[in-house]
């Protein structure tokens, strides 16, 4: 069972899925803790598997489905899985997000979706499958099916909110089908190119036949990039998101919002460095110019954006938007501490994403609603869960010890090294637009004024002993605990960020990434 | 100032002072709104504690030695490590000491007024005092930034405290200008020396890579002093100094440790040791435009003293004192001379104490009386003569006359200015001299020397007694300090 | 690179299919974004990803060659048919040749067809999932044009502004009895809703109006109210609801303006209506839409 921890992550979820679709008819209750336990499973085989990674002496581990080896057959046969340190990382992510979540949908998918939790879990745990299936699988068309899986997974959890939701899932279906299908179409004309569907395949294929200049390489790599694009939500195609994540039911935009653009983030990572290599992505091709630019841009508007929202949900969308442009940019300024940034930041944004979308989650079941304006005086209530939910903010803002902070300083850091001083200004804009964004927030849930100017009770004068003002209203705690936990994590995490750039430096450290301090 | 040759001492003190508060605090949710009376003895038994850790630590510095204390490797090559030297022991000292005062201060002031959340206050208070210390204790750049921002975000609360339309301009003024300087001058700052000093391998260490930033162009240098000069928007340098006036809604315990000794004293103190430990005197006194900062600190103390005089607001009044006093820190530290730096450093702990019994002062007034104006405070010296006569030394410190401590600052500032050729910063120090002396006396005289007519004189009317207290204590520290100050400048090394 | 008519002989005969791939693709990418109603675009979106498929199959296609199981005559062993299509697969670099180059010249490689396979079933599926949120959104808001959609979305938030929120939340506890009511919402206050519309032209002026869309929902009502107006605006010409007549007269040469000025008033009525389907069916058969597209 050990050597096959690899398909044990995926066989958890998958298996449970089809438990919670079959045993779910019976009895509704059972979903609960099947999907609980097959999370807890899976991620158990996870960090399983990263500490054989680890230990591994290439710090990979080619996993081939069947009991299929590389020493009986060429590579490119099979079904392969391939961890290394950057998958591993990021499906850990993919599985304690989701175990996180899915002990906090007790309630909410209860009340919110009475009647079909077995749909729910099922969906849920198959998300989850697909999600870690993109982490770790070594094939370009297997990775294609595997995002067509979380995607439609993604929708039906989506569209299961209102009305509102099918509407925008609607749209999300349409983009998102351009997306992976541009996607499909790229990795077509990387198979006609390199006659090889096998991600390493490819890259020896490249390397070994000198498609660098190629034409038709090229082309897919736009179509790739393009199709990657629009399914991570960057800028000008991130349309589909906001609505999609702020109708959708609590547990969903839990469980996406922290997870579906990362793992795409992961995707193009993967693609640039493993699949068609760094020479090919940056030293033949004229994006290394063009993409921090259109990063620019991309984290402007979002940010700006994310200033005009006038609630919770649509404005960490519009944050999630920035956040992604953050990302691709530290891909794209092209130098070592870019993608420590880069990939340090899709563990952190996931954990500070999902702090924040599980705090929304809570003020909404209390206040009834995510307006700003109906969360005056909610501190006095949940302290508890503000607390939560404050710490994610800070991390959004980039406040040490949080893990936003490391992140945000490792591709600032990354800037300055290429020189990219345009990245580094609109880094620190947004900075600034979130500390407004969190800071208009904590002075709505911390002071009881309204705009205009009138107290709403409890100012000088009243001495806040009354009762309604000490009675602490907090959400229960299968929800609240989840909360605070992730709250822990984004810490935990930045106070340990030197363990998990030292495993990300292992990574980078096979391929040939400028590190430019010029000495 | 930091002289190579030192005894380092592995110590967990530092760190006891460090989470002394934090500790504290626990009780004090604990105990929570209820049991004040357990509550605020939480939060004295932290201060205590804290204070004793400091004071401590004295005798080893003075024996020559410092202490270290490794907390974490944050990143590969920068540690979260506490170290005190005399400088920051100096600091800690003066905030620790005075913190005691202001907890007794604070119990009579918030029960005086009936304050709403009051565990709230007690708690951010102390969250606030730890990140003062790990500021004075940081040996290198990023632990400071670390400590710096905590201390940003856990006054928010305090500055906020009223709830009220007037208390949220003030946290925006003042959370903006905060957060806008340290997150976007501060960070790229700290991140290019990161980046380019030594290929990426410098600590940034206080002790260790004192004027390590002289590799860089002439431009490269002049940039990053500005960037950090400004970045430390704390320091209340002038054309970043807005959010201090802004401040003042909070309660007058918080306006008086927070804002004249801990928050505004975090930021000249990065300040000083950005220019001694980073740059270093000699780097900074090679660099050509430097000497516009020395203008720049000379605009500020002059600008905020005129501001001053047309305040009626007496919290605002003093507020705009700070301003000019942390000017005349910042004015030490640019000189760059050993005599400059060592001024700036006394002037820190001299204005400290004066500056905290004229803001003690002002809330025994509101206290007593419910008066804010200067206006007002016609015949009050009758009424309140301990408050008012402890308001007189304060304001005699402030302005620099012996033999209160305040002169001997000013003195050293003086010198270090000659040292360097300066003719005319001595001359702005005099007329700024004369300028606290129309701002802050007429307010003792108008107590003292006018009546009111409209009022029949009811006697003596101090406000509590835990409020005149402290106060009579920190006038008293005034004098204590103009006789302390040779041990001060050589605990902090100016003087063998 | 070519000369002369070459590039036209490229493209026309020896990549013909490749040609119209590409064509396909923009036309269903066209489709996708630019129509209006809902089935349409999903229309849009099987032939995009048939587009797809035709590349896939085009690349694998191999004149005269066999399905690549070997061949009586070229089976080395008689056991290995289970190695074939691996060997196939990586005939371009590193698979273990097993036949000579000359033998599999008669094979054809099947992986992008096969591929191709999985590809469908994705396509279906999402194809089903979408038919299925059209039939949510049909059930939801009464009609399947975009624009009509975004209009009632706009309506219903604009209805609850912030303090009915508070309002109404306090008596809707759970999500399900919330969306219930947006369900009904709209039905029971066509009065309401109407009076509304004044408030909305600006925003639905924004959404994508095409003129198929202003005529469907011109058809759709049946009301005695709609067709008074429609009657007076044609001989009156009023700004309010002209648009519907003129437009159904002038099929695409006047376009948008008017139109979604007019909708909203259909919109009420057709909701009320919106059960009964075959009324709508008859209705909409005398205009002039069927030749539109």
């Amino acid at each position: 069972m050990m050597e096959n921890a690899i398909a044990w992550i995926l066989i958890f979820p998958l298996f449970g899925s089809v438990a919670c679709a079959i045993l779910g008819m019976g009895n509704k209750k059972i979903c609960y803790p099947i999907a609980v336990l097959s999370m807890a499973g899976s991620l158990w085989a996870g960090i399983e598997a990263l500490r054989q990674v680890i230990a591994s002496e290439e710090h990979t581990i080619s996993y081939i489905f069947g009991g299929w080896t590389l020493d009986q057959y060429p590579r490119g046969v099979g079904i392969e899985f391939y961890a290394d340190i950057l998958g591993i990382l990021i499906t850990l992510v993919v599985l304690g997000v989701g175990l996180i979540v899915a002990i906090y949908s007790k309630l909410p998918v209860q009340e919110e979706t009475p009647g079909k939790e077995p749909l729910f879990y099922t969906l849920f745990l198959l998300q989850i499958t697909g999600l870690a299936g993109i982490c770790l699988t070594g094939d370009a068309f297997n990775l294609y099916v595997l995002i067509e899986v979380a995607a439609l997974t993604g929708y039906g959890l989506i569209a299961m909110g209102s009305n509102r939701a099918a509407a925008a899932t609607f749209n999300y279906v349409m983009l998102g089908t351009i997306g992976a299908s541009l996607y499909l179409l790229g990795v077509g004309y990387i198979y006609i190119k390199t006659g090889t569907l096998n991600m390493i395949g490819i890259q020896q294929a490249i390397e070994a036949n000198g498609l660098a200049d190629s034409a038709t390489m090229q082309v897919a790599f736009v179509l790739v990039g393009i199709g990657i694009l629009i399914k991570m939500a960057f800028f000008p195609f991130h349309a589909w998101l906001p609505n999609a994540y702020c109708n959708a039911p609590t547990t969903t935009s839990c469980l996406l919002a922290p997870l579906v653009t990362k793992v795409m983030i992961y995707v193009m990572i993967r693609m640039v460095l493993s699949v068609f290599g760094v020479e090919f992505s940056f030293e033949s091709t004229m994006w290394v110019d063009v993409m921090p630019w259109l990063v620019v841009v991309a984290i402007l508007c979002a940010a700006v954006m994310a200033l005009a929202q006038r609630e919770i949900k649509r404005m960490l969308a519009y944050l999630i938007v920035a956040e992604v442009g953050y990302m691709v940019g530290g891909i794209w300024i092209y130098n070592y501490y870019g993608f420590i940034g880069s990939i340090f930041h899709i563990i952190s944004d996931a954990c500070m994403t999902l702090c924040l979308f599980l705090g929304a989650g809570l003020i909404l079941r209390k206040a009834k609603t995510t307006k700003f304006d109906g969360l005056r005086g909610l501190f006095g209530k949940m302290p508890l869960t503000m607390t939560g939910f404050f710490i994610g903010g800070f991390s959004i803002i980039g406040l040490p010890p949080t893990c936003g902070f490391f992140s945000k300083w490792y591709l600032i850091t990354g800037g300055m090294v290429s020189q990219r001083w345009e990245y580094m200004v609109v880094l620190m804009f947004s900075t600034m637009v979130m500390v407004v964004l969190f800071f208009r927030l904590i002075e709505r849930i911390h002071l009881a004024v309204t705009e205009s100017g009138e107290n709403l009770g409890h100012g000088h004068g009243d001495l806040g002993l009354n009762a309604e003002q000490t009675r602490f209203d907090e959400g229960p705690l299968s929800m609240l605990i989840p909360l605070l936990v992730s709250a822990t994590i984004v810490i935990v995490v930045g106070i340990y960020n030197q363990d998990v750039v030292s495993l990300i430096e292992i990574f980078l450290s096979d391929y040939n990434l400028p590190r430019g301090t010029g000495h | 100032m930091s002289a190579p040759e030192v005894t380092v001492i592995e110590d967990i003190r530092p760190l006891i002072a460090l989470v002394a508060p934090l500790i504290g605090l626990i009780g004090i949710v604990w105990a929570g709104e209820k049991r004040r009376n357990l509550r605020e003895t939480f939060t004295f038994l932290a201060a205590i504690v804290q204070a004793s850790a400091v004071l401590s630590m004295v005798p080893l510095l003075l024996g020559g030695g410092i202490i270290e204390f490794h907390i974490w490797q944050i990143f590969t090559n920068v540690p979260l490590l506490l170290r005190v030297d005399g400088f920051g022991l100096l600091f800690a000292c003066v905030a620790s000491l005075l913190w005691i005062a202001t907890t007794v201060y604070a119990i009579g002031y918030m029960r005086g007024l009936h304050e709403h959340a009051q565990t709230r206050f007690y708690s951010f208070f102390a969250i606030s005092l730890s990140a003062t210390m790990g500021v004075a204790f940081s040996a290198n750049l990023l632990t400071i930034y670390f400590f710096y921002e905590m201390l940003s975000v856990s006054t928010f609360p305090l500055v906020t405290h009223m709830q009220d339309k007037e208390a949220r301009t003030g946290g925006r003024t003042y959370l903006g200008y905060l957060l806008f300087t340290s997150l976007c001058l501060l960070l790229p700052a700290l991140s290019w020396c990161y980046v380019w000093l030594d290929g990426g391998t410098v600590t940034m260490d206080f002790l260790a890579d004192t004027g390590k930033v002289g590799e860089f162009s002439q431009t490269t240098q002049i940039i990053l002093l500005a960037l950090f000069t400004f970045g430390f928007a704390k320091a209340g340098l002038m054309p970043l100094h807005s959010w201090l006036p802004g401040a003042m809604v909070a309660p007058t315990p918080v306006s008086a440790l927070l804002h004249a000794v801990a928050v505004v004293k975090v930021g000249v103190f990065c300040v000083i040791r950005v220019y001694s430990d980073i740059f270093g005197t000699e780097v900074l006194r090679e660099l050509d435009g430097e000497d516009w900062l020395i203008g720049i600190a000379c605009a500020t103390i002059l600008i905020s003293s005129l501001i001053a005089l047309s305040q009626d607001n007496l919290k605002r009044r003093l507020a705009f004192s700070t301003i000019g006093q942390l000017g005349y820190v910042v004015l030490g530290a640019t000189l760059a001379t050993d005599m400059g730096i060592g001024g700036s450093v006394l002037h820190i702990a001299m204005h400290a104490c004066g500056k905290i019994t004229l803001f003690f002062c002002a809330g025994a007034i509101f206290v007593a009386s419910g008066k804010k104006y200067v206006s007002q405070l016609r015949g009050l010296g009758r009424r309140m003569p301990i408050t008012m006569g402890a308001f007189m030394i304060g304001s005699l410190s402030v302005i620099g006359l012996p033999p209160l401590g305040g002169f001997v600052s000013k003195w050293y500032i003086a010198l270090g200015a000659l040292d360097r050729d300066a003719i005319w910063v001595v001359g702005v120090l005099l007329v700024s001299s004369l300028l606290n002396v129309f701002y802050l006396l007429p307010v003792a005289v108008t107590a003292f020397f006018r009546t009111d007519e409209t009022e029949e004189n009811p006697g003596i009317q101090e406000a509590p007694m835990a409020c005149v207290v402290p106060l009579a204590l920190t006038a008293l520290g005034c004098f204590v300090l103009f006789f302390l100050s040779d041990p001060l400048l050589r605990l902090v090394k100016i003087i063998e | 690179m070519f000369e002369g008519g070459g590039i036209i002989n490229e493209l026309f005969i020896e990549r013909l299919n490749y040609l119209i791939y590409v064509v396909l693709l923009l036309i269903g990418l066209h489709a996708m974004i630019a129509k209006n109603n809902l089935i349409k675009k999903l229309i849009g979106m099987s032939i995009f990803q048939t587009a797809i498929i035709l590349f896939y199959v085009s690349v694998g296609v191999k004149e005269g060659a066999t399905i690549p199981i070997y061949l009586p005559e070229h089976d080395p062993h008689g056991s290995h048919a289970s190695h074939s299509d691996g060997n196939e697969t990586e005939q371009s670099n590193h698979g273990p040749v097993v036949l000579d180059a000359e033998l599999v010249k008669g094979y054809s490689n099947p992986l992008p067809h096969v591929l191709m396979l999985t590809a469908i079933v994705v396509g279906v599926a999402t194809l089903g999932l979408a038919l299925a949120l059209c039939l949510r959104i049909y059930q939801g808001y009464g009609t399947i044009e975009e624009d009509e959609i975004l209009a009632k979305i706009e309506k219903q938030e604009m209805r609850s502004n912030p303090s009915d929120v508070l309002k109404s939340a306090d008596s809707s506890k759970q999500a399900t009895s919330r969306s219930a009511k947006s369900v009904s919402k709209p039905k029971v206050s066509s009065p309401r809703s109407s009076k509304r519309s004044k408030a909305s032209p600006k925003t639905k002026a924004k959404t994508t109006t095409t003129t198929t869309k202003a005529k469907t929902s011109g058809a759709k009502s049946v009301s005695p109210k709609r067709k008074v107006a429609a009657s007076k605006s044609t001989t009156t010409g009023s700004k309010k609801s002209p648009a519907k007549p003129k437009t159904a007269a002038s099929k695409s040469t006047t376009k948008a303006k008017p139109k979604p000025r007019a909708k909203p008033k259909a919109k009420p009525t057709a909701r009320a209506k919106a059960t009964s389907n075959a009324k709508k069916a008859t209705a909409s058969k005398p205009k002039p839409k069927t030749p539109k597209k």
